[in-house]
């Protein structure tokens, strides 16, 4: 027997709203995320005439959500934290993300890839010791002076992953792993957003500036945002090179570049 | 069918996976070293000799494109679900060692891009020019 109002059993009870949206949180992911879009392209087109790409402001709308979520609850996973969007952790988890990225690279031409495959290692090399030694020196300028700290904090300023991985490698203390990890989110993040609008000026309009581009950041999130935000046909481009990126730098970061820091300090 | 498109993706995707876990079992990383890259290659190999076949009918391909074209939302979500709280909090260790790498790296990307343009230059020229 049920003697509430109709619109308050829809409410409070265990079938409620809530309850059904959480059940099927892909499903209401998928509309959330859609509706993120809706609202974005809108603003794109009305606000700023489409000179700001809806993509771009799509994920910056993403970030300042997942920073709301993360601020109510406490957790790590953004917005993906609120029960009732958890499907958002799993649409934009790894493994969708590396299914549509895998799927960006279909119709492109092999001939492009091997043409540009040589500046694309330069890239992955370069970017990675670059990263690594900026990390070290800011590490060192904020006054770490055992090669442990410095080398996991430069390892942070490769990505969020090659950081705890190296620093653990190392035995550095979770102070400084926990910096790492700021470090390399703060780097991915900025990809994300800076990336559409320095596009044009560091000539980032052709596959093989996006090959070179995936291999200097190295960043996966934040590779990919960055580009579908400046022109989604450079995607699978800069995807390609960044993806090798992180597991290169788990291997160079505990190794050959803690010997070096070690030569230094 | 739409779904032969869809699981030569997902075939792509888990030998690249498996592959690039090889990979980093060898190298004695922990990580998976490159898997996506490589099951990008494979996809981009795979679907050449289908086309060039003809096996590739217009579902097969939708069946993969559906995906591609799903890209950006999927992208929206991910950047919902990071740790922006985190970043934010790092300190000022943390964005100075953030804004400086970028900064630079970003930097590097049109003298690298210009240092080997001489090399690759005749082949520049992608199929589907920019208006």
């Amino acid at each position: 027997m049920n003697c509430l109002p109709d619109w308050q059993f829809m409410l409070l009870s265990k079938h409620s709203l809530v309850v059904l949206l959480e059940k099927n949180s892909l499903i209401t992911a998928l509309f959330m995320v859609g509706a993120i879009l809706w609202v974005s392209s809108f603003i794109s087109r009305k606000l700023t005439s489409g000179r700001i790409h809806a993509s771009a402001i799509a994920i910056f709308m993403g970030l300042a959500l997942a920073y709301l979520g993360g601020m109510m609850t406490g957790g790590e996973k953004g917005l993906a934290d609120v029960p009732l969007l958890a499907g958002i952790g799993l649409l934009g988890g790894s493994m969708f993300r590396d299914l549509a990225i895998v799927a960006t690279a279909f119709g492109v031409r092999l001939q492009e890839f091997i043409a540009t495959g040589l500046s694309g290692i330069i890239a992955l090399t370069l970017g990675i010791f670059v990263s690594f030694l900026i990390g070290g020196l800011v590490a060192y300028a904020f006054g770490y002076r055992d090669a442990e700290s410095i080398t996991t904090i430069g390892a942070g300023a490769a990505t969020y992953i090659v950081g705890p991985v190296t620093g653990t490698a190392l035995n550095a203390s979770s102070e400084v792993i926990a910096l790492s990890v700021a470090a390399g989110l703060v780097k991915s993040i900025l990809v994300m957003i800076l990336t559409p609008f320095v596009a044009s000026r560091i000539g980032l309009d052709n596959p093989r500036s996006a090959l070179i581009f995936g291999g200097l950041m190295g960043t996966t999130s934040g590779v990919a945002a960055g580009l579908a935000a400046t022109d989604e046909k450079l995607v699978p481009y800069g995807a390609m090179t960044a993806t090798f990126y992180t597991g290169l730098g788990c291997l160079l970061g505990p190794s050959l570049i803690f010997m070096i820091v070690k030569l230094f300090t | 069918m739409v779904i032969y498109g869809t699981a030569l993706l997902a075939f792509c995707m888990l030998v690249g996976l498996v592959i690039g876990q090889m990979l980093g079992i060898a190298l004695g990383v922990g990580k998976n070293v490159g898997g996506v890259g490589i099951a990008m290659l494979l996809l981009i190999v795979l679907s050449d000799w289908l086309r060039r076949r003809d096996r590739l009918p217009v579902p097969t391909r939708q069946g993969v494109l559906f995906w591609s074209s799903i890209y950006i939302p999927i992208v929206v979500a991910m950047a919902a679900s990071q740790n922006v709280v985190k970043a934010a909090s790092g300190g000022w260790l943390a964005l100075v060692a953030g804004v400086t790498t970028v900064l630079a790296c970003l930097a590097l990307v049109p003298v690298l891009s210009r240092f080997g343009s001489n090399v690759a230059e005749p082949q520049d020229s992608p199929p589907g020019d920019k208006p």
